[in-house]
């Protein structure tokens, strides 16, 4: 696995949220202010490095069997440093994000590349890999939650933008949350080399292939 | 000797097309405008340009925009328009409208494929993103004939907050306040008289809405005549919950469709925190017509009444 390649396919062609579409619940939970979305993003950044490095390393001690037990206590373990620092030193951000940020644990994201990349690859792609969908992550965050801040709440990481703009409500509800975020994909779609054309549409073209593709090989020379 | 035409089907042409019944539909919105100017005085026909104007110059512009071919010409845009500014009140200022406008045309109508494809009607739609964002807005509401004696929007409670001290016959009139349209259910309905001989659209809809509501506010003890003379149930019922594109299909299912718009109707005016809820009512009935539509099918001849859609 080329290093560069698995810092740098998280970051748009493969990026977790706007191509893959997971960890939709916590893009539309906390992305009403940007400085949320950053903070959010940065958290699962660290939790996704850290799980990744430790479940790579640990890859021939843990049971087939029992993997996926095994990787969210790794996790959960990470998520709760996290959640204690955040408390401590950011005790904002911590009271914005809420209960969001214990359910880091349960992103799919996280629990996706354990179990896709980081239980396959050496330790130093597993962290490169990491660090590549965490920046991803964030990135989405952080595009919708500046989006949905200034239309919503006039504002941009908490600087007001002056009185002559009217903030529009609806960006800061649910629903507002869905439209930004559906926008940001098709944007996202045009300018990315991801095109649902009749010619690349097919397995080899998903953004997971490589994995998958690698997974049934394996599958069918195992059986 | 006379030619002899092959052709496919079908033969037989109604002679109906897309702007002869948006041009209906401008003819039987024109009595409701109307009154609403002579309540409201000129700035209910300001509002009324500025929303005509920005649907018609969005549609032409996203049309371009997205290289497709262009629909301006069928009058649906100026149908939109009307009924987007009929759901506002009068002071609303015009960037707002503008907004909402722009928020019916391109994102409800034209992202979803344009006229024929969008899920929800246009208007209602943008009304309740414009509810949403901008509360205040859309809740100040003016006196009817306020200017005349040249008073700025004064704040008025609607004739559905306060009901019991609103007369039937202002609300048949128009002599209320409210948003531009919606104020005169007489118009309203001269509008669907005109409708129903024209077929344009089918009478059992908005009889099933309304009725439904009736019955069901006259049950949980309010002033049934009262309640379907009010707000914009006459608006809603004959104008929008007829729309081709956002209800079923077949008759059964416009009769379920105007029924679950009077629940919902009843259910957000009686037990809700807002108001009113036809508008409300209308778009969630949009988004579950593609399944009434498939439990209504009809089953083609011959297939056993198992046939699947």
């Amino acid at each position: 696995m080329n290093y560069l390649k698995a810092f740098t396919k998280g970051l748009i062609k493969e990026n977790p949220v706007l191509v893959m579409l997971l960890g939709t619940c916590p893009t539309l939970a906390v992305t009403t202010l940007a400085i949320n979305g950053l903070g959010m993003g940065l958290a699962t950044t660290f939790v996704l490095v850290c799980s990744n490095v430790v479940i790579s390393l640990l890859k021939r001690v843990i049971p087939k069997e029992v993997r996926l037990p095994s990787f969210i206590v790794i996790i959960a373990g990470f998520v709760t440093f996290v959640s204690f620092m955040l408390q401590s030193y950011l005790p904002d951000l911590y009271n914005a994000l809420g209960v969001f940020l214990s359910l880091i644990t349960v992103n799919c994201i996280i629990l996706g590349r354990a179990e896709m990349f980081a239980s396959k690859n050496n330790v130093a792609a597993s962290a490169l890999d990491g660090l590549g969908m965490g920046l991803g992550f964030t990135f989405a965050l952080l595009c919708i939650g500046i989006i949905r801040e200034i239309l919503g709440s006039g504002s941009i990481f908490g600087f007001s933008l002056g009185g002559w703009f009217e903030p529009i409500g609806f960006f800061v509800t649910p629903a507002g949350g869905f439209f930004v975020f559906g926008v940001v994909i098709a944007v996202v779609n045009i300018f990315s080399n991801y095109k649902m054309s009749s010619k690349k549409f097919g397995c080899q073209n998903c953004p997971n292939s490589a994995a998958c593709q690698a997974d049934s090989k394996k599958e069918a020379h195992e059986s | 000797m006379k030619k002899l035409i092959v052709s496919p089907s079908p033969h037989l042409l109604s002679g109906n097309s897309t702007s002869n019944i948006m041009f209906d539909m401008i003819v039987a919105l024109f009595p409701a405008l109307l009154v609403g100017i002579y309540v409201f005085g000129p700035r209910a026909l300001i509002v009324t340009c500025v929303c005509v104007a920005t649907c018609m110059l969005s549609e032409f512009l996203i049309r371009k925009l997205m290289r497709r071919s262009n629909t301006i010409s069928d009058f649906s845009a100026i149908v939109t328009g009307i009924l987007l500014a009929f759901n506002l009140p009068p002071q609303i200022p015009l960037w707002v409208a503008v907004i909402g406008s722009v928020f019916a045309i391109v994102v409800v109508k034209q992202l979803f494929g344009g006229i024929g494809q969008n899920f929800a009607n246009p208007a209602i739609a943008a009304r309740i993103f414009l509810v949403v964002s901008f509360g205040t807005y859309m809740t100040s509401w003016t006196e009817p004939f306020a200017y005349r004696y040249g008073l700025d929007a004064t704040a008025s409670a609607t004739p559905l907050t306060d009901l019991a001290n609103t007369k039937t016959l202002d609300l048949l009139l128009g002599n209320t306040s409210g948003c531009i349209g919606e104020i005169s259910a007489l118009a309203l309905l001269i509008g669907g008289i005109y409708l129903v001989i024209r077929r344009v659209i089918n009478p059992l809809v908005p009889f099933t809405f309304i009725g439904t509501v009736f019955v069901f506010t006259w049950v949980l003890g309010e002033d049934p005549v009262k309640q379907i003379l009010a707000g914009g149930l006459m608006l809603g019922a004959i104008f929008m919950a007829t729309d081709y594109s956002t209800t079923p299909a077949t008759l059964k299912g416009k009769i379920i469709f105007a029924f679950g718009c009077g629940v919902i109707t009843t259910l957000i005016r009686v037990f809700g925190s807002y108001p009113e809820g036809v508008s409300f009512a209308i778009l969630l009935m949009n988004l579950i017509t593609p399944l009434i539509d498939r439990i209504t099918a009809t089953k083609p001849v011959g297939t056993g009444g198992t046939n699947r859609v």
